[in-house]
């Protein structure tokens, strides 16, 4: 497989060159924001019949092992698992000591994101159980495939991209195995109840309807039947009984803290400022929230000014943390479209209450069906590693060329009505606004407005914005103004990193399956 | 043949939690020429940058020979520049000599009676907290050789807050330097006053005469350097001898544009634990206040130490400016909005304060001499107090 990493690469129409194959696969080239018009119908898994399944519903099979041999596992089979448990995932370390265990090489993972703990996979990726990886790398994992270590080429696609790439057949997944905080022996299974709960399940929602085979792991069985149920067993082949799932403390935290850093509160002051001024925030209105440090010091200021002005959401997204649940429990917001739950107050008001609703990439993020939320809402505030002066972004490379983060619901969100990149105009000596961005994940023309400690940048093609905001107090200055002066307080433009450019690590994908950008490796 | 021993020297910091700041190691050898070892968290973006400033500065000095072993956490020029040339100096090398970069002219003239509600310390060692100090917004930032730097690493801190005066934009902030006690205070006054300086802090007074000692020398350093003088003193009074003393210190020079106190070292001093309350200090407060505005002076409080108590903050603030305080000082960015907050006017002060005002232009408009608002006549202390209170409420409109 390791000749067709010397594929050739294709300029695309962000002009940036991606491979024209990609793990023998041909791609298709970025067209340009909602331009690739597929023709074809969507995958389907085969018809399947009861008869085939315990009709007393009971599917529990004794372990791990068994299951995987049950369903058929083989060489070069693509198994899929989810970030619901975050840094505290056991369980899919277990499964590939266990596939490692039968014997079993060159496995397509396919997670929805890897974390930190999973740095443990690298010997299996040294070794040829996995063959590589597909889905969002952080930190360890990452920087191994930028180190060229991999077998195959890694492919990043956003939650959105994931279900898309899930339901246009893109990947087909051989065997899903879903890590369920709470199920039944039917396999009916869901995030909120148990003593590892960590939210909603939606991350695993595509991987149930359409992989040939699907097994959920549980480490709290409930009996039938398991409500409510995320994950609903009638899509689910076996189930199976551990003691654990993994770090209950890493899992979610206990409380989610708001940054202490003056200038991460000056970001978020201004970002809420320019939420009002812009009048974006209205009685009714809607907006992304996350769990990151600016992100929420800006919701706690945003709520002050709602309070100060009487102002009341009609939804918002999370990431939901106690912050986001409070504002529902105090009334300024009728709902809380939820994707996933950062702290156990989160997890707690998702369960209780019936106005903090259980969501997935289906409904939230996927490009390829009859709309989604995303597009919906008024406000999204988001990070990103670099963005240029033409306000292109990237969100999963670092300017030193290493793949360290994952894009998640990013590139999703970018569809949002006034897209908001909160980020420090620096960090330490490396400058965030750059001439050329190192991978490009977001294209300019979707990125609204750049928002540093230095000053704000509006982009011009949003005019509206500009002379809406054009008596305001807020410091709203040219983008490249500020890059100038970060330029001058790190000692000039850097030099560019010494990439050679010949050997592919990963591929950053689209919300449509094309190809955006390539992460070379060093 | 005679064996020429090696000397060294290093500064700076190093460790998983340092930002924005590198160490240096700087072995002087007899031949060899000069190795750079380089290992920084930039090296792909500004490694060759480095290593070229490097170079320039070791010629600078006429270092020729020497091994330089540099870890780096992402300082920038400024900082690499400081805690090479300390390394050197620490060497025994170029100790006759400084490497400058940046600006040394002060840009802006400093006005006597400019607003200083907030002043923030910046520790003088620390490089990672001056490059967005500037952005909270402080009436004054305060770069402090002091308290807050360690005995071993006054001569690093010197060099750092020097090149931190040319470089790092603290915006419209006032640059104050806080010195040491005098003997180190000299050095102090001799390696910063001619390097954009506006005013400098004397910690611990307890006579005129010593800030006596710091005008004159002031005055020495600016002659020798052919600057015209622009630099002014705030005293702080730290002691029970210092209250005592608080009008001969104030009245002391035409320089001086505040009085400062420091409640952590004169409770200290009078034996007692500081309070919130500060009934301890009241004497002393009252007291320095009364001494500045007796010399025409502002008055200013002292830090409010517990950086999470916003709600306390605000109250020390509105207590200190009902005595006659118009500064606080600050440890931490976030206590500046806190502080102009509750400095600024109230609702009934700027109503009263703009018919004063008004009044006053009335009078000037029809050449009265006599101002007059109601029944009420109106002194020039007034109308200048009024004048001040609308002043203040354009800086918290403009925040």
């Amino acid at each position: 497989m390791t000749k067709e990493l010397k594929s050739k690469l294709v300029k695309n129409a962000a002009g940036r060159y991606v491979p024209a194959v990609v793990n023998g696969i041909a791609s298709i080239p970025f067209k340009g924001v909602n331009k690739y018009r597929p023709d074809n119908s969507m995958a389907a898994p085969p018809v399947r019949t009861c008869a085939d399944y315990p009709s007393d519903g009971n599917k529990l099979v004794k372990n791990l092992k068994e299951a995987l041999k049950k369903v058929g596992l083989k060489n070069g089979m693509t198994i899929s698992t989810h970030h619901h448990l975050r840094n505290g995932d056991g369980l899919t370390n277990v499964l590939f000591d266990t596939i490692k265990a039968i014997g079993v090489k060159d496995i397509r993972w396919f997670p929805s994101a890897s974390f930190p703990c999973h740095e443990y996979l690298i010997k299996y990726l040294d070794d040829g159980t996995i063959h590589h990886i597909e889905g969002s790398m952080n930190g360890p994992l990452g920087r191994y495939a930028t180190d060229g270590k991999m077998k195959g080429t890694g492919i990043l696609r956003s939650h959105g991209g994931r279900y898309r790439a899930i339901q246009d057949g893109d990947v087909h997944i051989d065997i899903a195995v879903i890590a369920a905080p709470s199920a039944d022996a039917f396999g009916n299974a869901n995030g909120v109840n148990g003593k590892s709960a960590c939210g909603p399940l939606g991350f695993a929602l595509g991987d149930s309807e359409y992989a040939d085979k699907v097994i959920v792991v549980t480490d709290s069985l409930v009996d039938f039947p398991c409500v409510p149920w995320h994950i609903q067993g009638n899509n689910v082949d076996y189930v199976v009984e551990v003691d654990s799932l993994g770090d209950p403390s890493k899992i979610v935290s206990g409380t989610t803290q708001v940054t202490k850093s003056p200038d991460r509160i000056l970001i978020a002051e201004y970002i809420a400022q320019f939420v009002e001024e812009s009048g974006i925030m209205q009685n009714g209105f809607s907006f992304q929230a996350g769990a990151g440090g600016i992100n929420l010091a800006f919701l706690l200021l945003l709520k002050e000014r709602m309070k100060a002005k009487g102002v009341k959401a009609r939804f918002i997204r999370g990431g939901s943390t106690q912050y986001l649940t409070e504002m529902l429990e105090e009334g300024l917001t009728d709902y809380i479209l939820d994707g996933q739950a950062f702290d156990t107050e989160g997890v707690r008001s998702l369960r209780e209450n019936p106005n903090h609703v259980n969501t997935s990439p289906f409904t939230s993020y996927n490009f390829h069906g009859k709309g989604n939320f995303a597009s919906m809402l008024d406000a999204v505030v988001l990070g990103a590693t670099e963005v240029d002066a033409n306000f292109n972004a990237n969100v999963v490379t670092h300017s030193d060329g290493y793949l360290l983060h994952g894009i998640g619901g990013w590139q999703d969100c970018l569809f949002g009505k006034c897209v908001i990149l909160a980020i420090p105009s620096f960090r330490d000596r490396v400058p965030i606004i750059v001439d050329n961005v190192t991978t490009l994940c977001g294209p300019g023309e979707m990125i609204d407005v750049v928002i540093t400690e230095r000053g704000i940048a509006i982009n011009p093609l949003r005019q509206d914005l500009i002379k809406k905001l054009s008596n305001s107090k807020l410091p709203i200055r040219k983008i490249k103004d500020i890059q100038q002066e970060v330029y001058e307080l790190c000692g000039g433009k850097p030099q560019q990193p010494k990439l050679a450019k010949d050997k592919v690590a990963a591929v950053v994908q689209w919300v449509d399956g094309t190809l955006l950008d390539t992460v070379f490796a060093f | 043949m005679k064996t020429q021993k090696q000397k060294s020297g290093s500064a700076g910091r190093v460790g998983p939690n340092v930002k924005s700041d590198c160490f240096v190691q700087l072995i002087n050898t007899s031949s060899g020429g000069i190795t750079i070892e380089l290992k920084s968290k930039v090296e792909s973006l500004y490694g060759d940058s480095i290593r070229s400033q490097i170079s320039e500065i070791l010629k600078h000095f006429g270092t020729k020979n020497a091994t330089i072993k540099i870890e780096d956490q992402g300082a920038v020029p400024f900082v690499i520049a400081a805690r090479v040339e300390s390394a050197l100096k620490r060497a025994g090398l170029g100790t006759d000599k400084v490497f400058l970069i940046g600006n040394t002219k002060s840009t802006k003239i400093n006005l006597r009676d400019r607003t200083r509600r907030t002043r923030l310390y910046l520790p003088g060692n620390e490089p990672h907290f001056f490059l967005n100090a500037g952005l909270h917004k402080p009436d004054s930032i305060i770069l402090d050789l002091e308290d807050s730097v360690a005995p071993s690493e006054k001569d690093a801190a010197r060099i750092l807050v020097r090149n931190a005066l040319m470089n790092v934009n603290f915006g419209e902030a006032e640059r104050m330097v806080r010195i040491n006690p005098f003997p180190l205070g000299i050095d102090d006054l001799q390696q910063t006053v001619q390097y954009n300086v506006q005013t400098i802090l004397i910690p611990k007074c307890e006579s005129s005469a010593r800030i006596e000692e710091v005008d004159s020398e002031i005055d020495k350093i600016l002659k020798l350097h052919n600057i015209k003088r622009n630099i002014f003193l705030i005293p702080i009074i730290e002691t029970a001898l210092g209250v005592v003393k608080a009008f001969e210190i104030a009245s002391a020079s035409k320089w001086n544009c505040g009085l400062a106190i420091g409640l952590e070292d004169y409770t200290a001093d009078i034996g007692v634990e500081r309070t919130k309350a500060g009934t301890e200090s009241l004497f002393a407060r009252s007291t320095v206040i009364n001494a500045a505005k007796a010399a025409g002076i502002q008055a200013l409080d002292s830090v409010f130490s517990d950086v999470n108590d916003e709600e306390g903050l605000h109250q020390s603030v509105l207590e200190a400016k009902a005595i006659g305080f118009e500064g606080k000082g600050c440890i931490h960015p976030r206590q500046i909005k806190v502080i102009h907050e509750a400095f600024a006017p109230t609702q009934k002060e700027v109503e009263y304060a703009q018919r004063v005002v008004d009044a006053f232009n009335e009078a000037k408009q029809n050449g009265s001499g006599v101002i007059s608002l109601g029944s009420k006549m109106i002194d020039a202390p007034v109308v200048k107090r009024a004048q001040h209170i609308l002043s203040l409420v354009k800086l918290n409109s403009d925040k």
